[in-house]
């Protein structure tokens, strides 16, 4: 089959299409970061997982150890069930414990793990029982509120409770 | 004055009609255009060779785009994310907008505009000067043998033109990000990486540069068969593949990411 210039230049194109695909998968998606399979999934239950997401980070020391694999609510409970997928190359403590931060102030929600001194480690399938739930921001500023609001009649309420009688009066 | 009343009403409707009646004739033509594609994988020079014409003499414009696009989402995100103080996102926003929408939508505008309009006015140009019913007479189909190779050819170049725009605008982003801001190299490129996705970001943009590619294709073939041989229809049907490619690719922009992207996970 003869060559022809438009077969060199079909192939230069579909050649370059195809490797903008591949860096756009390798090199700006996260194919080559991940690979399913091998994880090892363990579950833990939040009273409230504030933003968190399925896909959401599992850190350990601030590194990503694992992905966020499933949410869904625990009806017997009323609780948060998460299944954290866990990089194989790290195991855990069986009394590591878990809980929902936020990385920044604005940030993404992610599951911390900090480590315990169990000798035993975790297992696929296992459960964290020790888990720590987001901050909600509303809820915090509520109770600083409230906190405040009950300091505040300690001293509020003395000079109010002086007013009706003063000095002068007082002493008849 | 019944008459001034009815005038306006009647051309409504006769749009109406009129555009109904074309959207049952494009369809025919797509199941035709399928049918008789059979030629065009056997005879797969003719449809490299369309591949050439669309394909690669686009690539000029949509590499240049591509990076100029980039380069004005690294700027404009700049200036955005620097007032909440997380410049380190300008990555994941470079590449999360072009790769999910404006990749395949510009692409694809940009697509209709250089190439579709070709295959308009070149399959129109043919009809005025008869070599189209010269091949009917010769028992050869111009439909297996004009129309689908240029067909097949859009739907090919595409995914992959759309693909080129993409990488090029992540690299756009990447100089004025990183070369000329100085936002950190580490940062730009591990927050992307965590936060696109192969599966849910990268091949649903692709999904979508394919259903585009389809569309145009059929527009532009179709415009330049069904064009009334004059000089002057043929211009219109130049036009009206430009026109209603983009309104087409919008409005099926729309509907793809709604289905695809439904916030969430």
């Amino acid at each position: 089959m003869e060559r022809t210039t438009i077969d060199l230049w079909f192939g230069a194109f579909v050649a370059a299409g195809f490797a903008a695909l591949l860096v756009l998968s390798l090199k700006v998606g996260n194919l080559g970061a991940e690979r399913a399979g091998d994880t090892y999934k363990v579950q833990a239950r939040f009273d409230n997982i504030g933003g968190l997401k399925v896909r959401a980070p599992v850190r350990s020391a601030g590194v990503t150890v694992g992905r966020v694999a499933d949410i869904h609510f625990d009806n017997q409970r009323y609780q948060a069930d998460v299944t954290l997928a866990l990089d194989k190359r790290y195991a855990f403590p069986k009394d590591t414990s878990a809980a929902v931060l936020t990385s920044g102030l604005l940030g993404e929600n992610y599951v911390g793990l900090e480590a315990g001194g169990d000798e035993q480690k975790l297992k696929a399938g296992d459960r964290i029982t020790i888990t720590q739930s987001a901050v909600v921001l509303e809820r915090l500023i509520g109770q600083f509120l409230f906190s405040k609001a009950q300091e505040e009649p300690a001293a509020a309420a003395a000079p109010a409770a002086k007013l009706p009688e003063p000095p002068g009066l007082g002493k008849k | 004055m019944l008459e001034r009343v009815r005038r306006p009403i009647q051309s409504l409707g006769h749009r109406v009609i009129e555009s109904v009646w074309r959207t049952g004739t494009v369809t025919r033509f797509f199941g035709l255009l399928l049918a008789s594609s059979g030629t065009s994988f056997q005879r797969f020079r003719l449809v490299m060779r369309e591949v050439y014409f669309t394909g690669v003499l686009s690539l000029v414009i949509i590499i240049v785009s591509g990076l100029f696009v980039g380069m004005v989402l690294g700027l404009q995100g700049y200036e955005t994310l620097q007032k909440y103080g997380s410049t380190e996102a300008i990555g994941v926003l470079v590449a999360l907008s072009l790769v999910r929408e404006l990749g395949p939508v510009v692409t694809g505008l940009l697509f209709a505009s250089r190439a579709g309009s070709a295959i308009t006015a070149e399959i129109g140009l043919m009809k005025v000067t008869e070599q189209l019913s010269a091949m009917d007479m010769m028992a050869v189909s111009p439909m297996s043998r004009v129309i689908a190779p240029r067909f097949w050819a859009g739907v090919i170049s595409m995914p992959l033109l759309a693909a080129l725009f993409s990488c090029m605008g992540v690299f756009g982003g990447y100089i004025v990000a990183v070369v000329l801001i100085g936002v950190d190299n580490g940062v730009f490129w591990s927050q992307m990486q965590a936060s696109v996705d192969f599966r849910y970001d990268v091949l649903n943009g692709v999904v979508k540069s394919f259903v585009f590619g389809i569309a145009v294709a059929v527009i532009a073939t179709f415009e330049g068969y069904d064009a009334p041989p004059t000089a002057e229809g043929v211009s219109r049907a130049t036009t009206r593949t430009v026109v209603s490619s983009a309104l087409t690719i919008l409005a099926l922009d729309l509907i793809l990411t709604s289905l695809m992207f439904r916030g969430g996970t």
